[in-house]
């Protein structure tokens, strides 16, 4: 179940031909009233806090929320303009949020507000293609239902990221202890043996016991701590858009394997009627495609697009049309060798970018989240600096195997699949069917997808920090 | 971490403080703070010792230990506070802190360390005999309501003396809290052959085995001293995690006393 979110916390549509305006700003976030009065402004003395978030996306947000919560002092600084979003423009990406994430996010309260715009996934579908034929005859099939004894429900969900962000934003306001600066950009971040020191560029300054690096693939904290990271072009793109169809999609969630790359298909609640497709059948498209062909796709007209999908796609959700824009994200993978550094810990995609496959990407920036932020309230109950060494070396120890397994395992997941070989496509198949035979694997690689596999944070398991 | 001759006025002796003992740890002032330094272990070390403190001394005050702030209002004195590695997050617990050390680099260490954290924290170059000779703690009954006293007593010459010179400045009520190192062969192996000599995470002699104490000789002690014991825990290494835990039926090497003044 891939998120259609390809890239990082500030992707640049490059290839995009139509961008709308708040793509640009896709990080913006709606700022608490209070904020924007002259008072905060023209004060001159320093902003004492606990914690200081570069990046209020849809992770930096979290983990401001989650900190917040817990009674730690927080600071959110985001460079997007808040009005952006207040403009309800559309995002047009979704994410797949897995139960899990879904569990955290329900505990830290922000999930009541997206929860009407959540489709449950039901049932994911696996198999494996080529373009112009239908699915192979073996494929892999996960239903909720075989989940086991006492643990129903659905694998997950798929919710439009404009519906995240509100959610968010709605919680940030409620939340004492956190203060939003946006839009606010970070001109220096001074880690000093104490603490950190930073400047705002309009002059303000923040003094904190440690600083979060969540401003995406991109982050300038890691870099100006000379992180060295380990990146691979896949030479891929993310071709990502709504699709309107005939048929219900009945909570399926289609991922199939096409030798350019995995096309998936997943299913959207009806949304209000002015969004693309609202009000009828509705799914997000995520479809990677070679990069040397995606300019050709994204040039087509939206009759030829539509028929480009049910090439790929076939006839199982009818007629298919494209509803609202159609983007494109470069993929790739970006590995941060540490996600730590001296009073600085990074979140997100600015410690680890992995590709759309298997829809983990927020999810695993969720979790860094839940990791963090359980790793801080434990050494604050405890008094210790919250920039201390041995306190960040728990959240690197924690944090370290989940995001090197995961970019590992959807880097080979797309090797494997994006290919056309005759042999390998035989082993994959008689590989989708064996799973499919075996329930006990079956069952462990449905509960790790769901993101319930590990040494799980307290907000994962759903309770509270 | 150990009880000095000299308090700050230069002209007091005391029978507990072994004066090579503090030179040790005197050398070593400037890596109190240093996260790769000579003094990582206790850094390592501070979450458990620092959970067994604060559980404590809630249940002993009907306190919750995880609301915020759970030490406010609270006097607490830490005994060989070297640069404050315990005094730091008692006072963001809350509490009103003291810290004293017989080596005055460490306590100019402690108290610069303490400034940049913006930190109010009361140190002092001075021994416990001295303090309550000082206070007249003793006979006015004034005090501390809880006194650490961390890895402490394996480093000073006279146990007897100096408990007592503690013992005198808990508050009624109030509570010590002890951390040594037991003299088992498994202690010996641990932390003199292991700690000093393989992994070399302590400089060889800070510690000398002879002196280490039993758990019934401590506790014995503490009594004696007029402190009555109500917790005894080990605390062990795992060193796959590198991780310290809570082990309370493990008092073979490194271990913790909670005690009270009735």
């Amino acid at each position: 179940m891939p998120e259609s979110r390809a890239s990082g916390a500030a992707p640049r549509p490059a290839e995009s031909l139509e961008t709308p305006e708040t793509l640009e700003t896709p990080e913006t976030l709606e700022t608490p009233e209070t904020l924007e009065t002259p008072e905060t402004l023209e004060t001159p003395e320093t902003l004492e806090t606990e914690v200081l978030i570069s990046g209020g996306g849809m992770v930096g947000l979290t983990l401001g929320i989650a900190l917040a919560g817990a009674g730690v002092a927080t600071v959110v600084v985001d460079a997007a303009d808040p009005a952006a979003l207040r403009s309800a423009a559309y995002d047009g990406r979704s994410s797949a949020i897995a139960r899990g994430t879904q569990q955290a996010l329900a505990a830290l309260g922000i999930w009541p507000g997206m929860a009407a715009a959540a489709e449950p996934i039901l049932e994911i579908r696996v198999s494996d293609g080529k373009v112009g034929a239908g699915a192979s005859p073996f494929f892999l099939h996960y239903h909720h239902h075989e989940l086991g004894p006492g643990q129903q429900g659905p694998l997950g969900y798929i919710v439009e990221n404009l519906a995240i962000r509100r959610a968010l934003a709605a919680s940030a306001a409620r939340a004492a202890n956190l203060t939003l600066l946006a839009p606010a950009r970070l001109s220096s971040a001074d880690r000093g043996p104490g603490a950190v020191s930073a400047v705002l560029d309009d002059g303000r300054r923040i003094r904190a016991q440690l600083i979060v690096g969540a401003e995406g693939k991109a982050s300038a904290l890691r870099e100006g701590a000379g992180i060295r990271v380990t990146r691979w072009d896949y030479r891929q793109v993310a071709i990502v858009c709504t699709v309107a169809h005939e048929a219900p999609h009945e909570g399926v969630a289609h991922e199939h394997f096409l030798p350019s790359g995995p096309f998936a298909l997943l299913p959207m609640t009806p949304g209000p009627e002015n969004a693309p497709g609202g009000g009828g059948h509705r799914s997000s498209l995520v479809w990677t495609e070679r990069r040397a062909l995606a300019p050709a796709m994204m040039a087509l007209s939206d009759a030829d697009f539509a028929a480009e999908l049910e090439r790929r796609f076939g006839h199982g959700l009818g007629r298919l049309r494209q509803a609202g824009g159609r983007w494109s994200y470069p993929l790739g993978l970006m590995l941060a060798e540490v996600c730590v550094g001296a009073r600085l810990a990074l979140v997100g995609d600015a410690a680890h970018v992995i590709h759309p496959i298997a829809g983990q990407g927020l999810n695993l920036g969720l979790r860094d989240v839940a990791a963090l932020a359980e790793t801080l309230v434990d050494a604050r109950r405890l008094g210790l600096d919250l920039g201390a060494a041995e306190v960040l070396a728990r959240y690197q120890g924690w944090r370290r195997v989940d995001g090197a397994l995961l970019a590992v395992a959807t880097d080979g997941l797309n090797r494997l699949f994006s290919n056309d070989l005759g042999p390998l496509r035989l082993i994959r198949d008689l590989g989708l069917a064996a799973v499919d035979r075996a329930p006990p694997l079956k069952r462990f690689f449905m509960r790790h997808a769901m993101g319930l596999v590990g040494d799980l944070p307290r907000l994962v398991r759903g309770e509270a920090l | 971490m150990v009880e000095n001759a000299g308090n700050r006025n230069g002209n007091s002796h005391s029978a507990s403080v072994d004066p090579d003992e503090v030179a040790k740890f005197a050398a070593l002032a400037g890596e109190w703070w240093d996260p790769a330094g000579k003094f990582a272990p206790l850094h390592r070390l501070n979450p458990a010792r620092l959970t067994f403190i604060r559980d404590r001394i809630a249940a002993h005050g009907g306190r919750d230990p995880l609301a915020e702030r759970p030490l406010a209002g609270l006097r607490v004195l830490d005994i060989g506070c070297g640069g404050g590695l315990l005094c730091e997050p008692m006072a963001r617990l809350g509490a009103a802190v003291t810290g004293i050390d017989a080596a005055e680099n460490s306590v100019a260490v402690a108290a610069e360390h303490a400034a940049e954290a913006g930190l109010d924290i009361d140190y002092r170059h001075t021994t416990a005999e001295a303090l309550a000779a000082e206070t007249g703690a003793a006979e006015t009954g004034a005090g501390f309501d809880l006194v650490l006293n961390m890895e402490v007593v394996e480093h000073v010459a006279d146990v007897a003396v100096f408990l007592r010179a503690s013992a005198a400045l808990v508050a009624a009520n109030g509570a010590m809290v002890l951390a040594t190192l037991n003299r088992t062969p498994k202690s010996f192996a641990l932390a003199i052959v292991g700690a000093e000599y393989l992994l070399r995470w302590l400089p060889r002699g800070t510690h000398d085995w002879r002196r280490f104490l039993r758990p019934s000789e401590l506790v014995a002690h503490l009594r004696a001293a007029g402190l009555e014991t109500r917790e005894l825990t080990g605390v062990t290494y795992n060193p796959l995690t590198g991780a310290w835990r809570l082990a309370p039926r493990d008092l073979d090497v490194n271990y913790m006393v909670f005690a009270v003044k009735a």
